[in-house]
């Protein structure tokens, strides 16, 4: 284990259009090669989701029957039939696999919908909730952490260290009622919940504004405890960096402190924070829903809730397979950046 | 002890353990410190805190007693927190040493199985677990460590293949030892202390997922939760914020502990590896 840790090891990285092209075919390489390793991980997931949601005591037509104030036993077999419910186990999760491969999720009970264009309704707003929330605490927690991180151990370190372990901390649920007592219900600036106002007939620019004041809270809630997390990786990259010889080798060769912070350790500080993101994905999706239904936001996660109370078998199936090919597709994406941004990643890999 | 010492000197250790001792104390103590079913209906509805000396933070709509939430809350949340991370790192371990020793067709198996399970948001799994089997503590608990095993075991895996050649495996094995002695007795206590490392994480991740359910009213109903409080009072959240905000100020103080002990511990333990 002694030795010249390998990651992060040389000067500053080599700049990208040096070798864009090789750049690309590796990464084009590394996609194809990753997605279709997905294939197995993506059917362990279906299968073991229906098998968990086949074990549930009462099926969507008892819901359905409950909510609509009871049914005889010959109604609840025709709409079992109806839906394809009364057939075996395994012949069923043989129909939902060979549907799934024509995209087709199946039926929603509760919603009298199909499951896929539910989903397809709801993924906007979570996709713009999440992406800005994950812009935002990405550039601040990235250059907080780089003040953090410029000087270990100092006091500015030290303060900013603190508030981000408390804000980590704190459950984004909460979070968002405490933000909402204090900017909604006390100074009355901003909505309490909803996406946009409803029926208000705006269009362009006036539509934009309006989703962007009622998103202002959730989305802030969300960037304050990620960026808590992408200042502290931040700096914990950047403390492991200062320890190794390039740095002392450009601090040997005079250059600026402002110029080494940058240029030598923040840069190679980067990289394990691009990886954060794709480990985040899945924790971010998870969270969508407390925050969606504090906030009352009509997206993904509020729709996983609601599953979840209407007995939604399939639409929960759905729901979950989706945010498997989600956190998939995440991840090749930051994998893509990352053999962009470093030109060793996929380079040793094609024996492998 | 030495250890123990060395954890002291720092301050984030000696923070984290005073906070978590506390915890822990009224945890424990909660029946003698505020006796009774903290769920029972003890005085008039929604008093505001600081004004009665019975309920000295308060009660909420149904009138029960805001404090004695809190004190019998501090039990469910140290407890399923612990149940549950305990749970995911001994599945991980378990996962994690079989597929790094045996290799081969077991490892591919396992290591696919531990990806799926990488890629499906932990919150959705315990979502649709408690929502499949029905509330209750235990379902809680496996419901969380359903979501959290997979880090683990991903690491006690990579710290397995590390360890695997080592020379000491290796007289292990010529001294005739059966696979699963030197999986138990070799292996497994050069592998534990990067994954422990892990733990304080997988704790407060846990304690923040179970607050988090509760939250979304798929807790026990029986047992009082910091998260099922801050739901209650969200019903008045307009007129009565502080029910939302005293259980929630308890999770930040019990999940700063946690962090801040995880991070004591693991400079006393690098520092003690560097004296070595």
């Amino acid at each position: 284990m002694a030795g010249r840790p390998e990651g992060g090891a040389t000067d500053a990285l080599p700049t990208a259009h040096k070798s864009a092209a090789g750049g690309m075919n590796r990464a084009l390489r590394l996609i194809a090669r990753r997605a279709l390793a997905s294939i197995p991980v993506l059917l362990i997931v279906v299968v073991l989701t229906f098998l968990l949601l086949e074990t549930a005591a009462g099926d969507a037509v008892d819901a359905y029957l409950l909510s609509i104030g009871g049914g005889d036993a010959s109604v609840a077999q025709s709409l079992r039939a109806a839906y394809g419910l009364d057939q075996s186990m395994p012949a069923r999760l043989w129909l939902y696999l060979s549907s799934l491969a024509r995209l087709d999720l199946g039926w929603s009970v509760a919603f009298d919908r199909p499951v896929r264009d539910l989903i397809v309704e709801r993924l906007p707003n979570t996709l713009l909730l999440m992406g800005s929330a994950t812009a935002l605490s990405f550039g601040l927690g990235s250059a907080l952490g780089i003040l953090a991180g410029a000087r270990p151990g100092s006091f500015r370190d030290r303060a900013l260290s603190t508030v981000s372990l408390v804000l980590y901390a704190i459950p984004s649920f909460w979070l968002g009622l405490v933000l909402s007592i204090v900017f909604a219900v006390q100074l009355r600036w901003l909505p309490t919940s909803g996406i946009e106002t409803i029926a208000s007939g705006r269009t362009g620019l006036a539509r934009a504004v309006d989703i962007a004041v009622h998103l202002a809270l959730p989305v802030g809630t969300l960037a304050l405890i990620y960026m808590a997390l992408f200042l502290r990786v931040m700096r914990a990259g950047m403390a492991e960096v200062w320890g190794m010889d390039f740095v002392l080798f450009a601090r040997s060769k005079g250059l600026s402190r402002m110029r080494i912070v940058l240029r030598h350790v923040a840069r190679n500080a980067l990289l394990p924070l691009v990886t954060m993101l794709g480990l985040q994905a899945a924790a971010m999706l998870g969270g969508s829903v407390v925050i969606e239904s504090i906030f009352a936001i009509p997206g993904f996660g509020r729709l996983a809730q609601e599953a979840v109370s209407g007995r939604d078998t399939a639409l929960l199936t759905g729901i979950i397979v989706t945010s498997a090919v989600l956190v998939i597709a995440v991840n090749l994406l930051v994998d893509i950046v990352y053999a962009l941004l470093d030109p060793r990643v996929g380079a040793t890999e094609r024996g492998a | 002890m030495r250890t123990m010492r060395r954890l002291l000197a720092t301050p984030e250790g000696a923070v984290g353990l005073a906070l978590l001792a506390c915890l822990a104390l009224v945890a424990l103590f909660a029946p003698v410190l505020s006796p009774g079913d903290p769920l029972r209906i003890a005085g008039r509805a929604l008093t505001t805190p600081f004004s009665d000396p019975a309920f000295p933070l308060g009660t909420d709509r149904l009138g029960r007693d805001v404090l004695a939430g809190l004190i019998h809350g501090a039990r469910t949340s140290l407890a399923v927190g612990l149940a549950a991370a305990a749970a995911a790192l001994a599945m991980g371990l378990c996962v994690g040493l079989a597929a790094g020793f045996a290799g081969g067709l077991l490892d591919e198996a396992l290591m696919r199985m531990v990806d799926a399970f990488q890629i499906v948001p932990g919150f959705l799994l315990a979502l649709a677990f408690v929502s499949v089997v029905g509330p209750s503590v235990p379902v809680v608990v496996l419901a969380i460590a359903l979501g959290a095993w997979a880090d683990p075991a991903r690491l006690t895996r990579a710290q397995v293949l590390s360890v695997r050649e080592r020379d000491y495996v290796a007289a292990a094995r010529v001294a005739g030892m059966h696979p699963v002695e030197i999986a138990v007795r070799e292996i497994l206590p050069n592998v534990l202390p990067p994954v422990l490392a892990l733990s304080a994480i997988i704790v407060a991740a846990a304690i923040l997922t179970e607050a988090a359910l509760s939250f979304l009213g798929l807790g026990d109903p029986n047992v009082v939760t910091w998260g099922s409080m801050i739901a209650e009072g969200r019903n008045v959240l307009r007129s009565s914020p502080w029910l939302s905000i005293f259980p929630g100020i308890a999770l930040v103080l019990t999940v700063v502990g946690v962090y801040l002990l995880g991070e004591g511990l693991t400079r006393a333990l690098s520092g003690r590896r560097a004296a070595a």
